[in-house]
């Protein structure tokens, strides 16, 4: 099947919220706060504009609770008398003209009292740093098993490392933005976004408004990545506030520059291990402990945590596992929501760590994984017992042999003895990624699905779940015609719309396909039995059932229904960390190959190799879409995209200087897939957005490794930071710069 | 629009049009908020992503660093002058995900699917390297691309105008 919304993109024809013409409309901006902490000691409105022209709001314009309602509610709407980061909302403006605006935002002069700032969220604060609890840290997470500091006294071999990780700017192609207006009484948002419920529970919160005078609808969504998670919620409320207060309405569409400013990063991360090993380098034990920058909110980074510290250990059998992990509070904007959640930070960091493993003690990195891979009937660090039928060493192995990885390590190392200025070197990283909400998050959504049946006969599917360019109107679409075989003409996605849809829970989790997926399905299959057909009915005899229901039932509507039913086979406690953390994982082995330029220390990606096993493949174009976009997000991510900051606030805030990878940085992505179906999963799939992330950096940093004979411990490995490491560090290791 | 304006001719998807542009207004601008053609995207603004590409006198350049009054007596394309039937190998192929690099990346497409020679001294990697895409890890662009030079090899449609 091809793309549903392909061509209407293609042709330009697709509308985004800034593409939608709206009579009368104002645009809005945001004044932001200059300091990075402080108390707000005055506000001064320039002569050089005439303010009776524009809509003014502040803090007092907010009708309820002055927060962004998620998981707590510490960040105000608006900033009301104290700035906790640099670009921190506290006033909106509109007015017709862009360009008076601009002039408007320039002649607001914030004057703050500035306070001493956190900004490093690896050292400890001092006393007057201190602005959350006692000691800054947002969440502490643990999970223990087994007798960690027994085995750490008996293993024979153990091995430390420090590792690190930077911010990363999502770059979704286009920028976040909203348009709001009132309608009769109900306030409408539309816009790119990821979880338009969010949005209405934010509402609720803040506007003080029934739901039912609350309406959200989706726009086309340029990319999303969990930058359009939880952040839209303050910009429609910025969005909505204004066009209350204007009475007419009103766009907010941030640039560039102000989108990478101000918007959610991927959390910076420091993760230390101390592993146990036997002679042969098997895992006796490991001791890990993440901290996690979580900027000056709460907003996700409890639950980025939770999913970083659950894939600390890896996709490894070991008896004995202690993961401690902390998200501190710092004076930087909020860290949020970033394709992978936390798993990529701490993977990169144990998929290094075993390659340090192995050349400590001399055994192969092939054999280090090929020892400690888990296998049927083994269990995560949770306890979680895996048993999917999924072969992990199978997915290594068709990685290695489909990048010729041992011919090519001899290869390369001939070839660095005889060229003078060029190193090549070739890495493997091994890894999974859980799909959907962890733990009891899943039962916590409640997730509806509907399927119509329409008077014409054709199907509309109900979802809350969003195209961002993952393709969910494509798979959405082939679920419903395979399962009530009918053609694709039958068959409706309606839009993300809440007054239309139900809460089918938010487009984030790699849950779209697997969990959401599995209900449309289900749902489907609650059409076909109201309308008295049973699973063996083709698709001609449903649209004939279906018009002659309507035919029977006039003015009624017909809907088939799902909601979420936990799995039997998942069980997880909360409160201490163990059981089932998700459904399902996915399980990838991913080989680089690299050539360092030592004249410049430019890392050029030879050959990428991209190997995992995902229940089932529904849509071959697209899953291998999703794997090699994933791949070249996360080549940034290990290579190029540093977000270079100062006073807390990001400097190279422009596409100029943060460099993501275009056409010529990187290679043909070579993918392949092995399925061992899940049973739970739509079609037997297995949630696969996220995963691609996880593999990359640590597939890169290793090859560097083994290019240099240098143990690169961080990320970004930009040209500067590989040369200072290559030319200023002992081969044996140590801390990040 | 502020400021006195300039008044201009330009051919415009083919259709040879006065306009009365905004001295500060970029191309871009002109094109989407005057004239309606949002399928032109604004993705940086500073000429580093190439959402904004547009065909000026047959060549690709990115309309948010082309003040709007330089289109005068010169002919501007947007995506919107793309035949849809010369789509299919950017769709089979996966090309498109977001969709909001698209239009430029189709522009920059339609441009080298126009001037084949190109392809003689430059790869097909290089020719598209001024389009930044965050979703499709740029595969399913160049697959696209290269099945679209192929189909139009065999199916001889030289028909196309052009620079």
């Amino acid at each position: 099947m091809k793309r549903v919304e392909g061509l209407s993109k293609l042709t330009g024809r697709e509308l985004y919220v800034d593409d939608l013409p709206v009579e009368g409309c104002l645009w809005g901006a945001t004044v932001r706060s200059p300091a990075s902490r402080g108390r707000i000691r005055g506000i001064e409105f320039g002569d050089s504009v005439d303010w009776s022209e524009f809509t003014v709001v502040d803090h007092r314009d907010i009708p309820g609770s002055n927060s962004v309602f998620l998981i707590e509610e510490d960040q105000p709407v608006l900033a009301v008398d104290r700035v906790r980061h640099r670009h921190e909302p506290i006033l909106l403006l509109a007015h017709p003209s862009r360009a008076a605006l601009r002039r408007a935002v320039a002649a607001v002069e914030i004057d703050v009292e500035p306070e001493p700032p956190m900004l490093d969220f690896r050292r400890l604060p001092l006393p007057e740093q201190v602005q959350y609890g006692d000691d800054n840290v947002l969440k502490r997470l643990r999970i223990e098993k087994g007798d960690v500091e027994r085995a750490l006294t008996e293993a024979p071999h153990v091995i430390e490392g420090v590792y690190e990780t930077g911010a990363q700017e999502h770059v979704y192609l286009e920028t976040q933005g909203m348009l709001a207006w009132d309608d009769e009484g109900v306030i409408t948002v539309t816009g790119s976004m990821q979880c338009p419920y969010y949005i209405v529970d934010a509402f609720e919160h803040a506007l003080g408004r029934p739901t039912d005078s609350v309406r959200i609808i989706q726009a086309a969504t340029g990319g999303g990545f969990g930058g359009k998670e939880e952040f839209p919620s303050g910009i429609a409320l910025h969005a909505a506030l204004l066009a209350m207060k204007a009475g007419r309405p009103v766009k907010l569409i941030y640039d560039r520059s102000e989108d990478m400013e101000v918007s959610t990063k991927r959390h910076p991360s420091r993760v230390r291990h101390r592993t146990g090993v036997d002679r042969d380098g098997r895992l006796l034990v490991q001791d890990i402990e993440v901290v996690l920058d979580g900027g000056a909110y709460v907003t996700l980074s409890p639950v980025v945590l939770s999913r970083s510290i659950i894939h600390a250990a890896g996709p490894y059998a070991c008896d004995h596992v202690r993961i401690d992990g902390r998200a501190m509070f710092t004076n930087s904007p909020p860290f949020g929501a970033f394709r992978g959640f936390g798993a990529p930070q701490s993977q990169f960091a144990c998929e290094r760590h075993m390659d340090r493993i192995a050349s400590e003690i001399g055994i192969d990195p092939i054999e280090i994984r090929r020892i400690n891979l888990i296998g049927d009937g083994d269990a995560t660090a949770t306890g979680q017992v895996i048993r999917d039928g999924a072969n992990r060493l199978e997915v290594m192995d068709r990685a290695l042999e489909m990048s010729d990885f041992r011919q090519r390590t001899t290869a390369h190392t001939g070839f660095n003895q005889s060229e003078p200025t060029l190193r090549r070197g070739i890495g493997l990283a091994t890894f999974f990624h859980g799909a959907g909400f962890t733990g009891a998050g899943e039962v916590f959504l409640d997730s509806e699905v509907h399927v119509a049946g329409l008077l014409d006969g054709r199907i509309e599917a109900r979802t809350a779940n969003v195209e961002m360019g993952q393709g969910t109107l494509t798979v959405f679409t082939q679920l419903v015609c395979e399962r009530l075989r009918v053609p694709v003409e039958a068959v409706v996605i309606s839009p993300v719309d809440t007054a239309r849809v139900p809460n089918s829970g938010p487009t984030v989790a790699s849950r779209t396909v697997m969990v959401v997926g599995s209900l449309l399905e289900a749902a489907c299959d609650d059409l076909r039995s109201q309308v008295g057909l049973g699973p063996d009915a083709d698709g001609g005899s449903l649209v004939r059932a279906i018009r002659d229901w309507h035919e029977a039932h006039p003015g009624q509507e017909l809907v088939g229904r799902a909601k979420y039913r936990q799995p039997e086979h998942i069980e997880w406690d909360d409160e201490t960390y163990r059981g089932d953390a998700y459904g399902a994982y996915a399980w990838g082995a991913y080989v680089a190959d690299i050539e360092v330029d030592l004249r410049t220390f430019i890392v050029r990606v030879r050959d990428f190799v991209a190997v995992q096993e995902i229940g089932r493949v529904l849509h071959e174009t697209l899953a291998r879409g999703q794997i090699q976009g994933g791949v070249v997000q996360a080549l940034g991510w290990a290579l190029l995209e540093e977000c270079k900051w100062a006073d807390g606030a990001m400097e190279n805030a422009q596409l100029t200087n943060y460099i993501i990878p275009t056409t010529v940085d990187v290679p043909p992505i070579r993918v392949d897939f092995l399925e061992a179906p899940y049973p739970h999963g739509a079609g037997g799939a297995k949630g696969i957005g996220e995963l691609p992330f996880d593999g990359v950096a640590p597939a890169v940093a290793n090859a560097i490794a083994s290019a240099l004979d240098v143990d690169p411990t961080f990320v970004p490995l930009t040209p500067e930071r590989l040369m200072d490491l290559a030319l200023h560090a002992p081969a044996s290791g140590g801390g990040a710069p | 629009m502020s400021g006195p304006g300039i008044e201009i001719r330009l051919t415009l998807n083919g259709e040879s049009i006065r306009a009365r542009v905004a001295q500060e207004d970029r191309l871009l601008d002109f094109l989407r908020y005057e004239r309606g053609l949002t399928g032109t995207k604004e993705g940086c603004g500073e000429g580093e992503c190439g959402a904004c590409t547009v065909l000026l006198d047959g060549v690709p350049v990115n309309s948010c660093l082309i003040p709007a009054w330089q289109a005068r007596d010169r002919s501007v394309e947007t995506v919107e002058s793309v035949p849809e039937d010369e789509l299919a190998a950017l769709l089979e192929s996966g090309a498109t995900q977001c969709g909001a690099c698209t239009p430029g990346v189709v522009m920059t497409a339609w441009w080298v699917r126009r001037n084949r020679d190109l392809v003689d001294t430059h790869g097909l990697r290089e020719l598209m390297a001024g389009n930044l895409c965050r979703c499709t890890g740029y595969d399913g662009i160049i697959e696209g691309l290269e099945a679209w030079l192929e189909s139009a090899k065999s199916g001889g449609g030289e028909s196309e105008g052009g620079a």
